[in-house]
């Protein structure tokens, strides 16, 4: 695609492209490649035995148990509403649709800490609901519930970000064919509708779930000091390396630093992927 | 009138109560019931008492500093960002599609482990911050430290707004600036970063909401003492510690405040130079 233009660039004297690309590749060692390096690095320094141990130690387990609750919890749910909201915005005109859309970005707006406080205020003992919860015997603040909840809300809009250019691209064109040759409405989403977005789903829950394991900031605020209890990885990462066990602390990161990693390389074979349908589709 | 109004009404696919229903039922519940407890909280705050927090050297010095470092770090990355977005897209070079692809790791990182990663390399013993400490500048505990987490987590936001723009340049223009008798220099100046101001704007502008409200991968390298390197976000965590629910929100009201405007100006720019260009087209 870019292949006629390439000839056009050579307009740049090459110190300029050598002094450019140089800056580039200094700024993002620095910024980027030694950060990542350094997780790595660190994390197996003294030994893979104190890997090893790092990561089966009990609290260590235990946090790892609890950033796959609320994962395990936070991505279908998100997948659910990524789904619905991308059918919604996409397949239909009505008043107010930007607004709804810029809503569901709002969470990428707020700060997590600010999310934290916000669950607070709903869900804390001097908060809107939590005198009634606690009267239940619901604790929801300071426990798993709000480790959940925050996040839930920090991971909101992953899938639906995903979906909804990509359907507002794709059109209903298919669907309606489907639709007037007989098919149900499920039938339409499933056969027609599903194997278009199947990657862009991939990619949005991976991102959702790396976000979701990963979230620290609206966690930290909800969850209670008693370690082990509702410590999730980041939590626990955080503690540990406050204590100076920083080869523990860089143990648990590589867990998350990998995950990260894996998202990126999804990230890329998305975009090859769309690209490639893209092209096949100018051919045809 | 009515019979054509309907007739002319396309047909709908199947699913909107339920797929509407829920969208909406799950975004109330999640987001903006929250949101409304925290708005209501900071309104319903007595003015006195909301500026005699606010006010507060230690609030004051946190918010100067969150502000200004945030400000800076989009500034540069508005610098280094141009000039990565313009090599990945105009120059070919070994390993580009690695770097391209690792332009996103900001984002993908949990802000907790680039938070340790960052601290650890521009400690004063780390692989970097080793270097300049003894010229007397700390990298870490300092707000140099702050301001190289927040250049961190910006700089994906600039290059991934300016690369789609630096695609879509016209390259006749410059061509056509050059045969004119254009220098390089001067068509760069005058063509080509005019036509990229508007994403230039956005860049920033992303850069510097997202830093506004940073914290996990601050926390660690700020080394967070009061009235020097202690950011908002950190304070009202500490007010919150303190029990201080009324002083955590305010100072959380105004930084979302600022974020949410700040957003509502990139909707501006970008209408201000649609509208714009399309007059002139």
């Amino acid at each position: 695609m870019a292949s006629h233009k390439l000839k056009a660039d050579s307009v740049d004297p090459w110190w300029v492209r050598w002094l450019l690309i140089g800056a580039t590749v200094g700024f993002m060692v620095f910024l980027l490649v030694l950060p990542l390096g350094v997780i790595f690095w660190e994390a197996i320094r003294k030994g893979w035995g104190v890997y090893v141990i790092a990561l089966t130690d009990r609290s260590a387990r235990n946090a790892i148990m609890l950033s796959l609750i609320a994962a395990g919890i936070s991505v279908p749910l998100n997948f659910l509403f990524g789904l619905a909201a991308a059918w919604a915005t996409t397949k239909y005109s009505f008043p107010g649709k930007s607004l709804l859309i810029s809503m569901i970005d709002l969470p990428f707006a707020i700060s997590p800490i600010i999310a934290g406080l916000m669950y607070v205020l709903v869900f804390g003992l001097q908060g809107w609901l939590g005198a009634t919860l606690a009267s239940w015997g619901i604790q929801v603040i300071f426990a798993v519930p709000g480790v959940v909840l925050a996040t839930i809300f920090v991971t909101f809009p992953f899938v639906a970000r995903e979906l909804i250019p990509l359907m507002q691209e794709q059109g209903s064109e298919e669907e309606w064919a489907a639709i007037s040759l007989g098919a149900s409405g499920w039938q339409t989403f499933l056969k027609v509708t599903l194997p278009n977005i199947k990657w862009a789903i991939l990619y949005g829950v991976l991102l959702c779930n790396a976000r979701a394991m990963g979230e620290f900031g609206a966690v930290s605020v909800v969850s209670s000091n008693i370690r082990g209890r509702t410590n999730t990885i980041p939590l626990q990462i955080d503690a540990l390396y406050n204590d100076y066990k920083t080869a523990a602390a860089f143990a648990l990161a590589s867990i998350l630093a990998t995950l990260g990693v894996i998202t990126l390389i999804a990230k890329t074979l998305l975009e090859q992927k769309l690209e490639q349908q893209n092209v096949q589709e100018e051919s045809t | 009138m009515r019979t054509s109004r309907t007739s002319c009404k396309r047909p709908q696919l199947p699913g909107w109560g339920l797929t509407f229903g829920f969208t909406i039922f799950y975004l109330t519940i999640v987001v903006l019931i929250p949101l409304l407890a925290l708005f209501l909280k900071s309104i319903t705050m007595d003015w006195n008492e909301f500026v005699a927090t606010m006010s507060h050297p230690r609030v004051l010095a946190a918010i100067r500093l969150t502000f200004g470092a945030s400000f800076l770090a989009a500034l540069i990355n508005v610098v280094f960002g141009s000039i990565t977005a313009w090599s990945l897209i105009r120059y070919r070079f070994p390993l580009r599609k690695l770097l391209d692809a690792l332009v996103d790791l900001p984002l993908a990182m949990p802000t907790a482990v680039s938070g340790i990663a960052l601290a650890t390399i521009y400690s004063h013993t780390g692989l970097v911050g080793s270097h300049p400490f003894p010229l007397g500048i700390k990298t870490a505990n300092s707000s140099l430290g702050v301001l190289i987490a927040l250049i961190f987590i910006g700089f994906p936001f600039v290059v991934r707004t300016l690369q789609p723009a630096i695609e879509d340049l016209d390259q006749e223009m410059e061509q056509a600036a050059a045969s004119l008798g254009a220098t390089r220099f001067q068509t760069v100046m005058k063509v080509t970063i005019p036509s990229l101001l508007p994403a230039i704007l956005t860049g920033f502008t992303l850069a510097f909401a997202r830093a506004l409200g940073e914290y996990g991968s601050v926390i660690f390298i700020a080394g967070n003492l009061p009235m020097k390197t202690e950011i908002a976000s950190l304070l009202i965590v500490s007010r919150l510690d303190e029990n201080d629910i009324a002083g955590a929100s305010a100072i959380a009201f105004v930084l979302l405040t600022a974020t949410l405007l700040i957003l509502l100006l990139i909707q501006a720019i970008g209408w201000y130079f649609n509208r714009r260009t399309g007059r002139q087209a």
